[in-house]
């Protein structure tokens, strides 16, 4: 039985198809960097866009293969797949995709087109495939490296230009020191429960918890209370909530376009992916702690904070990718809600929240990154006077995409928005009651600066008259995107069906493997507590 | 309607429109007029068979549509309309009509985009009268406000972008309060439902006596099984208000009643607007094209009202009872009539006029409504209906005269009766219209909701008066400004009177404004109905003969009656038992129709000892 346990079975391997088959790519990719000429180097990008259809392909037949036994942990429960995961990893599967879409034509303007970026981006892709199924905090760490390292280098891609250079240091620094008080965190959990796996987390701090006549309880409490902090801390830089958003504008100003689309979409979903497991599942016990302040009043400073400041701030900025930067910030914000709202509505509104938000948001930075063109930067609010005359389409298709991040119907930013606030005031809390007001009144405060750019695009006239065109491939993307806004909008009944599987499994779970289980049963657990 | 859903049509045949505009090329400037205007006036004949085919006799709902939309938020594509709605729909497809083809000349550049923007609207604003579900409610709510924002922004005048970022960001505060308002109305009413079945299931009886398929749709969204995640139904939701626990007290605790009137009613007194929250509308009318603004005063306006006879009064009604709450709208509506007006005197700008005085005619309207009886509350319809015609009816003839000349300011005219004896006698027309003279349309309303207004508490009908006085005052010194005495201003020597497709466009409201001025009855007959609904949801006791003190604080203290509404006296716990077999059309509870038929007609018994009572508390 127990041998069973021990040595992953190649079957077990097979679930692990989409994140291989990536991997696989991803190296491949390196290898046709080489092989090609200069100037044949696109077709890298292509290549890397098969990538993702073929793991596509390989994460539907997974789940088609697995779906009656969700679900599974394997690995010595390191390695989770259920809906949450199958959900999280769709999404950041479309986020790949389309950053990768709208990179060809970025990439040319620039000189820079070269196969490791598109090699970088799947990589990363892996590494936040994994944080989406992973079920263990070390497993977790690893997977988060391997997607920050990469994107640090891929926010310095740009070698020639200053911005770029100071924007990838900037990140890679403090990524650096939060990673490491993420790893701290851990470490402290480790030492509280003797435990790395996140049910099992779970577990015994509900029996330290509950032994709250011993004398140690308290000291346990504030460790435990600490140890939330620092992982918490090391997450919320991640999705840069206020306060640990400082490095958001700059990196997100400094690094190509399509980066800043990936990090501000892919990056963040992963990293919510990974928020919502761990608080939700390893430490659903400390929402309150006795005598101290638990998860969830910090997460609602925190949540309040990031929403409000990150609106306020982009209201006076004239770069269009610093605007988005800190509206990404007010976006974190708006998801912490799910996380805080404790109940199946909210959880269900984070999913299809960020699921809308990747859509959108990754659409408007493809249009971004059209804009670079010739001798034009494109990232200041003028260059996109007059887009409706140059490409209306393309015009038409950012409309959609903000009115979508700024929440109104009938769009998929208003479906998840709709979700998240309902989470809240189904909880039936005063607090969470001003929460939810405040969230509202911030939903307000974000159309002020989308309108800006609607502005910009529909009733300001052209500064100058270069076309603005797309690459098929992007084309496909944008137009991709904008329906997917407009088809959940009108009709979320299926996403919303699929999230809520998904938000069904963000509660502690014990091994349900396909392997007999020869792990020792809940009853048994107590026995191994430290004395 | 012999199985065509002719509400969908209504609804969405002017999105229809607009999408196929967008497919005919931008050079095609005529053609892309002809077919606006003949696709509006085709949407205006599809909505006329709901005026043919609607039962005034039926209470409730007609027309009902209700299908899945999303199970899992538990939304419904419920759609239906009542008297109130039906009136506010023909408004809309009319001044429709009539708003695309002023624009014929109006508007030269960006034709397009112009006409898909209106016609956007136009399903937005019919969208919102026609939703019988709430979600569905918001989601056209907020549809109509981008193209209005496009409206405004691009084919607007001076500070068309501050104007319509105003008006955009107004409101979606509004909005987004009446959002979480909704939110928590959708959580309350499960557990509401369960703890009072039997109660809820009569009070639907008499709310839609012998309309079947309403109480099919309203039993339905009480089911658990068949709506296991909830309901947004608004008439299930004004059901359940009207429920009362067996130990008399409403289903929503008046405390939880009064907060969530204030997120409906600041929401909806934006829109209106209501006195602290009108300076939106001052710009946002002023800046918007003739076509904008006449769709903003007489339609998105009445949006505002439209909530609060839809939210407010039917699902909120202890709240609106509550001497609080009176002591808060009463007085905002007042200040709205004499402030509006006071500040309509000293504009400069025609537009910015007409627009102060819309704050004043609405403020009429919240004023008549928070009377909460039948006068007033048909006064508030008529008022909404009448400010529609006769504002839309002035808006267009700012633009007549602003396409001859490019300025709205008074100043630049003078003696135009010389030049423009047509545009002139319109005016008047319009403008004894705007005053409420008798005859013409403004007067029934007026007249109406200041009866209303009277029976609930005299001193407030006295500063309504005043408010008319001074309207009398601020139009007809505008009419004198603009038309008497010579031209002095060299400009306006060779203006040209109207031509036959200004005259053409104006047939019809004129028509209007003489017809419903002579002969109301047809329309008060249509929301006859829906308003003696409302008063007997948001102040049943209006329809006791017993005296009942409103002003005692219903929180505190149980409802002083043990049958508290006029639906649950007829015996509820015998006839809940065998409500399977009974045909609604028999239960006992035919009774407070009469009754209310004659409270209609002679009120005074109740309504004499009222004021009194009030004068003490106000």
């Amino acid at each position: 039985m127990f041998l069973l346990q021990t040595f992953p079975s190649w079957r077990q391997i097979l679930f692990l198809m989409p994140e291989l088959q990536l991997t696989m790519f991803a190296c491949l990719v390196l290898v046709l960097d080489v092989l090609l000429p200069r100037g044949k180097k696109t077709f890298t990008a292509y290549a890397s866009l098969i990538a993702i259809a073929f793991t596509s392909i390989g994460l539907i037949s997974t789940y088609f293969a697995t779906s009656k036994a969700l679900p599974l942990l394997i690995f010595y429960e390191m390695y989770v797949l259920d809906y949450f995961a199958f959900s999280f990893k769709a999404i950041i599967l479309i986020a790949a995709a389309i950053s990768i879409a709208i990179s060809i034509k970025y990439l040319d303007a620039e000189k820079e087109q070269r196969g490791d970026y598109y090699s970088l981006i799947l990589f990363a892709t892996v590494g936040m495939m994994f944080m989406a199924s992973g079920y263990n905090l070390l497993m977790l760490y690893v997977s988060l490296e391997l997607m920050a390292i990469t994107v640090y280098i891929l926010v310095g891609y740009l070698k020639t230009n200053d911005k770029s250079n100071e924007a990838a240091i900037k990140y890679f620094l403090l990524g650096a020191f939060s990673s490491a008080i993420f790893l701290y965190g851990i470490s402290l959990i480790y030492a509280t429960t003797g435990q790395t796996n996140l049910s099992r987390i779970a577990f015994k701090i509900s029996i330290i918890i509950l032994a709250d006549d011993s004398k140690v309880s308290l000291g346990v409490n504030y460790l435990l209370a600490l140890s939330v902090i620092l992982i918490g801390t090391g997450l919320l830089f991640k999705v840069a909530a206020v306060p640990f958003h400082m490095w958001a504008p700059d990196a997100y100003e400094g690094a190509p376009t399509p980066i800043t689309g990936f990090m501000s979409v892919g990056v963040k979903t992963a990293s919510y992916a990974m928020l919502a497991r761990i608080f939700l599942v390893a430490f659903p016990t400390l929402r309150t702690i006795k005598l101290l302040p638990g998860w969830t009043s910090l997460l609602i400073i925190v949540a309040a904070l990031t929403m409000t400041i990150g609106n306020i701030a982009a209201m006076t900025q004239k770069n269009t990718k610093r605007m988005l930067a800190y509206s990404s910030i007010s976006h974190a914000g708006f998801v912490l809600l799910g996380v805080i709202s404790g109940n199946q509505v909210g959880y269900t509104g984070l999913i299809i929240y960020l699921l809308s938000y990747t859509i959108m948001n990754a659409g408007v930075f493809g249009v971004i990154a059209a804009l670079r063109r010739d001798d034009i930067k494109g990232d200041r609010l003028e260059h996109l006077n007059g887009l409706v005359k140059k490409n209306p389409a393309l015009a038409v298709m950012m409309l959609v995409f903000l009115i979508g991040l700024a929440g109104i119907p009938p769009t998929a930013g208003f479906v998840g928005k709709y979700m998240l606030f309902a989470g809240l005031i189904k909880a039936d809390n005063i607090w969470y009651n001003r929460l939810a007001v405040l969230a509202v009144i911030n939903t307000v405060l974000s159309f002020y600066y989308y309108a800006q750019i609607i502005k910009a695009m529909f009733i300001e006239n052209m500064i100058d008259d270069k076309a603005v065109t797309l690459h098929p491939s992007s084309k496909i993307a944008l137009v991709f995107a904008a329906i997917l806004t407009i088809f959940i909008g009108f009709y979320p009944q299926p996403f919303i069906e699929f999230s809520e599987l998904a938000s069904g499994n963000l509660a502690p779970t014990l091994n349900k493997g396909t392997v007999p289980v020869a792990t020792p049963t809940p009853t048994q657990v107590p026995n191994l507590l430290p004395k | 309607m012999f199985g065509i859903p002719i509400l969908s049509l209504v609804t969405w045949l002017p999105l229809l429109g607009a999408i196929i505009l967008i497919f005919i090329p931008k050079s095609q400037k005529e053609l892309l007029r002809i077919f606006a205007n003949a696709w509006a006036l085709f949407c205006f004949f599809v909505s006329l068979p709901l005026v043919f085919s609607f039962d005034k006799t039926l209470k409730g709902l007609q027309f009902i549509e209700d299908y899945q939309w999303i199970p899992s938020l538990g939304a419904r594509y419920q759609l239906g309309i009542d008297g109130l709605s039906l009136s506010l729909i023909m408004l809309t497809t009319l001044l429709g009509v009539i708003a695309i083809f002023s624009s014929w000349s109006a508007i030269s550049e960006r034709v397009k985009e112009y006409y898909v923007f209106l016609l956007m609207l136009q399903t937005g604003m019919i969208g919102t009268f026609v939703a019988a579900d709430m979600f569905l409610f918001y989601v056209f709510w907020e549809i109509m406000l981008v193209p209005m924002y496009f409206l405004i922004g691009i084919w607007g005048s001076d500070r068309r972008l501050y104007s319509a970022i105003k008006f955009f960001l107004y409101t979606l505060v509004g909005s987004v309060l009446i959002l979480l308002g909704i939110i928590k109305l959708y959580f309350i009413f499960p557990d509401a439902i369960s703890s009072a079945r039997g109660i809820y299931e009569e009070t639907i009886k008499t709310m839609a006596e012998g309309n079947q398929p309403m109480i099919a749709m309203l039993a339905r969204a009480a089911d658990k099984n068949l709506s296991p995640n909830g309901s947004f139904n608004i008439w299930a939701m004004q059901a359940m208000a009207n429920s009362r626990s067996l130990n008399g007290l409403p289903l929503i605790p008046v405390n939880l009643q009064l907060w969530l009137f204030a997120a409906f009613a600041i929401g909806f007194a934006i829109k209106v607007p209501m006195f602290p929250f009108h300076t939106w509308l001052p710009d946002a009318h002023t800046d918007a094209p003739t076509a904008g603004s006449v769709i903003l005063a007489a339609i998105l306006l009445k949006m505002g009202t439209y909530g609060f006879l839809r939210f407010n009064l039917p699902i909120l009604g202890d709240a609106c009872r509550d001497q609080r709450v009176l002591n808060i709208v009463i007085p905002l509506a007042i200040i709205g009539i004499v402030y509006g007006a006071l500040c309509a005197m000293a504009q400069k700008d025609m537009k910015r006029l007409i627009a102060y005085s819309s704050v004043s005619h609405l403020g009429f309207a919240m004023l008549g409504m928070f009377a909460l009886n039948p006068n007033g509350i048909n006064g508030s319809i008529m008022q909404q209906i009448n400010h529609g015609i006769s504002t839309g009816g002035l808006f267009l003839l700012v633009g007549v005269i602003y396409e001859r000349r490019h300025t709205r300011l008074i100043s630049e005219y003078g003696g135009l009766a010389q030049k423009m004896p047509n545009f002139a006698a319109i005016f008047m027309i319009f403008t004894l219209s705007s005053i409420g003279l008798p005859l013409l349309n403004g007067f029934i309303g007026e007249f109406l909701l200041l009866r209303g207004t009277f029976e609930a508490n005299h001193k407030w009908a006295i500063f309504g008066v005043v408010g008319i006085v001074l309207g009398a005052a601020y139009m007809l010194w505008l009419y004198q400004r603009m038309f008497f005495g010579e031209i002095e201003n060299e400009k306006n020597q060779d203006l040209q009177d109207l031509n036959w497709r200004e005259m053409l466009y104006f047939a019809p409201l004129i028509f209007l404004v003489f017809a419903i001025g002579i002969y109301p009855k047809p329309i008060l007959d249509i929301i006859d109905g829906p308003t003696s609904s409302i008063v007997k949801q948001a102040n049943p006791y209006y329809f006791e003969k017993t005296q009942v003190n409103w002003s005692t604080n219903l929180g505190q203290t149980s409802v002083p009656s043990p049958t508290p509404t006029p639906s649950s006296t007829a015996s509820p716990t015998p006839s809940s038992e065998q409500t399977p077999t009974t045909s609604p059309s028999s239960t006992p509870s035919a009774t407070p129709n009469p009754e209310s038929k004659e409270n209609n007609s002679t009120p005074k018994p109740a309504s004499t000892a009222k004021p009194e009572k009030e004068e003490k508390k106000f």
